[in-house]
């Protein structure tokens, strides 16, 4: 479990932002930080893995006391032992994508490790590559797995998927969710693509001017408690079309168009660009097994 | 004409550059990550050689170690060491005099590379040294070439500090530079022609050299 108090002082584009968060995250689970740029994220996650220093804070994980500025403690972030994905992915240019797993090895570490990693996020055909010939998508698989190398148990994710295009984005997430399960990660990411918090997080902190404005279930916070739904897709409105006296209104759920029925009153506050969540809870689901 | 001042000056261009580069990759580290008040005093220091006249770097140079001074010749009573007039006098001069041609181009290499480079490393366990070895000095294979070439070039090319601190010793510190000069003054047109041309070559071949590798028109040779 993470238990974290940070304050500090940032000076951003905007001026002076007092930066005053305080986090419980559970052995397990996987957290995103939400928030509009300039809110905090980042330093936040920077704070955490000792990259940044804090004014005043206290972090400890599962016991280790990682800060705490009212005792003088301050552990590097190399005796952190986090794994952390940078936005640019931090590749190493001079070395290949094997070498950038490699180094990652502490002295007498199993190497079976990589040979793993890069069975999971399928790195075989790229491992004598240089990183500057990888496409993004490719770097970001290598940065994921170099990252776990240490075999830590708090993943960083610092936006790992905002420079990339919708189809590679929805791959990449299958792949962090595989590792998170495989290793047992206690996994922080920070993003502000609603589709991707919904289908991947369990808890959510909304970050505002540098503190937490809400908590708890993505879900429940991104529809404010008035839904109960067991079907729930995080899309964006595409189109709203006016059929006789109801509207059909087009969303975009990862790569799938849904089209939905909506009430004059539904639609009041809705516009195209709008995120959405497309939600069902009376009726029946059918399941049907896929022939493989 | 004599092969002495030829390879007294390859010599001192030689040890110069090492120690140079020896003393400047920790300089340069320092210059470029530190947050330190004292940092541009430092770096106007290192900069200084570039505008101030060699004859001014030299008169100090050799005030200070004159054995008629306390610094000097307390170097020559504890340490044995005699720096007016010898050939370690003249590295000194040289180290000091081509400092920034080294130390500039290492510090804008490692300041030019992303921090995330230095924070993954961090990241991943790595201690401070281990990363500057690994991962930055690896990244800024040009900038060390350029240094490199350009303090051992320079080196060739100084004349006042080394006429101020080294005088015209032969085998000892006359360099091709002061040879040139000298040749010239007893009207032996031929051989300062020969000095001439090969320094004008030498430096004419150093510096396309760096120019073709940087330039990525020499890549495959260079990785």
């Amino acid at each position: 479990m993470i238990e974290a108090y940070v304050h500090k002082k940032l000076h951003t584009a905007n001026g002076e932002m007092l930066l005053d968060i305080q986090l419980r995250i559970e052995k397990g689970q996987f957290v995103t930080l939400y928030g509009s740029s300039g809110a905090g994220k980042t330093s936040t996650l920077r704070i955490l893995a000792g990259l940044l220093s804090a004014d005043k804070g206290k972090i400890v994980l599962n016991g280790n006391t990682w800060l705490d500025t009212d005792n003088k403690i301050d552990i590097t972030p190399q005796k952190r032992r986090i794994g952390y994905v940078f936005q640019d992915y931090a590749l190493f240019p001079n070395m290949t994508v094997r070498k950038n797993l490699e180094y990652a090895l502490e002295k007498g570490q199993d190497k079976n490790i990589i040979k793993e990693l890069v069975d999971i996020v399928e790195l075989e055909d790229l491992q004598d590559r240089n990183p500057e010939t990888l496409s993004g998508g490719q770097k970001q698989r290598v940065a994921l797995a170099r990252a776990l190398v240490r075999t830590p148990e708090v993943l960083l994710l610092d936006e790992p998927l905002s420079a990339l295009d919708q189809k590679m984005r929805s791959k990449l997430q299958d792949y962090i969710l595989k590792l998170h399960k495989q290793y047992n990660l206690t996994t922080i990411l920070v993003s502000h693509d609603v589709g991707e918090i919904v289908k991947m997080s369990d808890k959510i902190y909304c970050l505002e001017d540098g503190i937490i404005s809400r908590e708890g279930n993505p879900i429940t916070i991104f529809t404010n408690d008035r839904l109960s739904g067991k079907f729930q897709f995080a899309g964006e409105v595409i189109a709203i079309v006016q059929e006789e006296v109801i509207y059909i209104v087009t969303v975009l759920v990862g790569n799938n168009v849904v089209k939905v029925i909506a009430q004059e009153s539904e639609i009041e506050n809705l516009a195209i660009g709008d995120k959405v969540i497309v939600a069902s809870k009376a009726f029946n689901p059918v399941l049907v097994k896929v022939e493989e | 004409m004599a092969w002495g001042p030829i390879i007294l000056t390859a010599k001192l261009a030689l040890v110069t550059t090492i120690i140079l580069l020896v003393i400047s990759v920790p300089l340069a580290y320092w210059l470029a990550y530190s947050k330190s008040r004292i940092k541009p005093v430092v770096e106007t220091l290192v900069s200084m050689p570039l505008v101030l006249p060699p004859t001014v770097l030299g008169f100090y140079l050799l005030i200070a170690f004159s054995p008629g001074n306390a610094l000097g010749s307390w170097l020559q009573d504890w340490l044995g060491i005699r720096l007016i007039f010898s050939f370690s006098g003249l590295v000194l001069g040289s180290v000091i005099y081509s400092l920034p041609f080294m130390v500039n181009p290492i510090q804008s290499g490692l300041a030019s590379l992303p921090t995330s480079l230095t924070e993954a490393s961090y990241i991943l366990g790595k201690s401070k040294i281990k990363t500057l070895f690994s991962v930055l000095l690896p990244n800024i294979k040009p900038s060390l070439l350029t240094g490199i070439v350009l303090a051992f070039a320079h080196t060739v090319g100084e004349f006042g500090v080394v006429l101020m601190i080294g005088g015209n010793i032969p085998e000892k510190t006359k360099v091709v530079s002061i040879a040139i000069y000298d040749e010239v003054e007893a009207l032996n047109y031929d051989n300062a022609n020969t000095y001439s041309l090969i320094l004008f070559i030498t430096t004419f071949l150093v510096l396309l050299s760096v120019y073709l590798i940087n330039g990525g028109h020499l890549k495959r040779f260079w990785k």
